[in-house]
């Protein structure tokens, strides 16, 4: 019970209140660079949230099973990257193979997930928030889910954006970049829900 | 020392591990890059214009690759693109001779009028479909631009009532023929010399009634013809360019002046 309770706080957090894109601000260059198009953006949270998963899943292990008991635990930045590194290059190979459209569609966005700091930032927070495995992947899946979340909704109002008159010295980047802190702004909203829900 | 070691060995195991899992990947789900869409992709223009019969370039470059399409079917392009695609697929170079379009209609402000006045929507295929044409020749150019919208060239402009196509901006991709309603615009070769500016069906009292250029269907052209090159067929004359030398007799006898002269 007392995991479940946990697992669900972590999730909440890890969507709403501590939201990857719009909170922690990880993760921008595909939200501004991926979030044209809807199925871009759904596209693009998918594989982000799988590369999360599946990279907490190899880390995890890695960390505490062989940096830790060897006292070399100041080489997680390297040793995290290596290991995204090759497990993106993987999924993209994957996608080429299986998914051949959505391969396409993202690009050379795909390897930008290697360097993503999303990625690599909820490994390392796994392990300063020392959860367990179970929750470690909780706090991944919802990092990813609300990294899809945020992509969702921002390509929306970029679809907004697109039909509005903006003005000249603002359209392009400015105005996105505008629209982008004022959804931040929005997600502040979400500060009090955890407590609410828990009791905290 | 072991404090060196551990890290050093620790990194070449994980990289070694890495290694050894991306080349396993690789070989499993290896995809067989197929260039020759690519290559004829990037040889292409890329206007996706559909002059060709498929779907944009994208479509064309895939049932080359495939031999499903000859590789001269790039209008645009023209003699470059298909000498580049002949190449690639490793096939003589048959270049088509590149076309434009022409409208064939000369049924300009000052050889006809309108039978009323129309105000309703402004297109060639609505004055067509509802009245059938608002000019005194039912089969004429109606002057309202439907062709000029579709033109992604700009080659097309209403002069004096009638359409006119520029022979240099056009890259004969079809859409113009398709989109005039009296079926007035066709693709001629660079080479065809002279050509009948009429369309009209009508018999020739009619036509002579109605428009000052148009083709009365008299035959004295085709009489003339030193080459049996103009025959009479709906009530207007066709010229085969294929057989045509371009000796201007028909242009000199037609009484209705309404062969022209394409060189110019």
């Amino acid at each position: 019970m007392e995991l479940a309770k946990n697992l669900m706080i972590i999730l909440i957090t890890g969507i709403l209140t501590e939201n990857f894109i719009l909170c922690k601000f990880y993760g921008i260059c595909p939200f501004l660079g991926v979030s044209k198009t809807f199925s871009g953006a759904a596209g693009m949270g998918l594989a982000v949230t799988f590369v999360m998963v599946g990279a907490t899943a190899v880390t995890y292990p890695i960390y505490y099973g062989i940096l830790v008991p060897l006292n070399i635990t100041y080489l997680n930045t390297i040793c995290f990257i290596l290991i995204i590194a090759s497990f993106v290059q993987v999924v993209e190979m994957v996608l080429k193979k299986f998914v051949p459209p959505l391969y396409k569609a993202l690009g050379v966005y795909l390897p930008l997930i290697t360097t993503n700091c999303a990625v690599l930032g909820v490994t390392i927070i796994n392990i300063e928030s020392e959860y367990s495995f179970i929750e470690a992947l909780t706090n991944a899946f919802a990092g990813g889910l609300g990294f899809l979340l945020v992509m969702i909704i921002f390509s929306g109002v970029r679809g907004r954006i697109e039909k509005c008159n903006v003005p000249a010295a603002l359209s392009g980047t400015p105005i996105t970049l505008i629209a982008a802190s004022i959804t931040s702004l929005s997600f502040v909203g979400f500060g009090g829900i955890v407590d609410g829900i828990f009791g905290g | 020392m072991e404090q060196y070691v551990l890290p050093i060995l620790f990194f070449l195991l994980l990289g070694a591990a890495a290694g050894v899992l991306l080349t396993v990947a690789s070989k499993l789900l290896f995809v067989k890059n197929d260039e020759t869409v690519e290559k004829i992709t990037e040889a292409l223009p890329g206007a996706n214009c559909g002059g060709c019969g498929f779907s944009g370039c994208e479509g064309y470059a895939n049932a080359v690759a495939k031999g499903e399409a000859a590789p001269n079917l790039c209008k645009p392009g023209g003699a470059p693109v298909t000498i580049a695609l002949s190449e690639i697929m490793g096939v003589a170079a048959q270049v088509q001779e590149r076309e434009y379009a022409y409208v064939k209609c000369n049924g300009n402000c000052e050889a006809t009028e309108d039978k009323f006045v129309y105000i309703g929507t402004g297109s060639c295929a609505a004055v067509e479909k509802f009245y059938n044409g608002k000019g005194k020749c039912t089969s004429g150019c109606h002057g309202l631009g439907d062709c000029v919208k579709v033109c992604e060239n700009n080659a097309i402009c209403i002069k004096n009532g009638v359409a006119v196509i520029n022979p240099e901006l056009c890259a004969a991709c079809g859409k113009c023929v398709k989109a005039c309603p009296n079926k007035l615009i066709s693709l001629v070769g660079e080479s065809q010399k002279f050509i009948v500016r009429c369309s009209s069906a009508d018999p020739g009292k009619i036509t002579r009634a109605a428009c000052k250029n148009g083709c009365i269907g008299c035959g004295i052209c085709a009489k003339k013809c030193p080459v049996g090159a103009i025959s009479v067929s709906a009530n207007h004359a066709v010229i085969d360019a294929g057989k045509c030398t371009g000796c201007g007799v028909c242009a000199e006898v037609c009484p209705m002046k309404c062969i022209a002269n394409l060189a110019k």
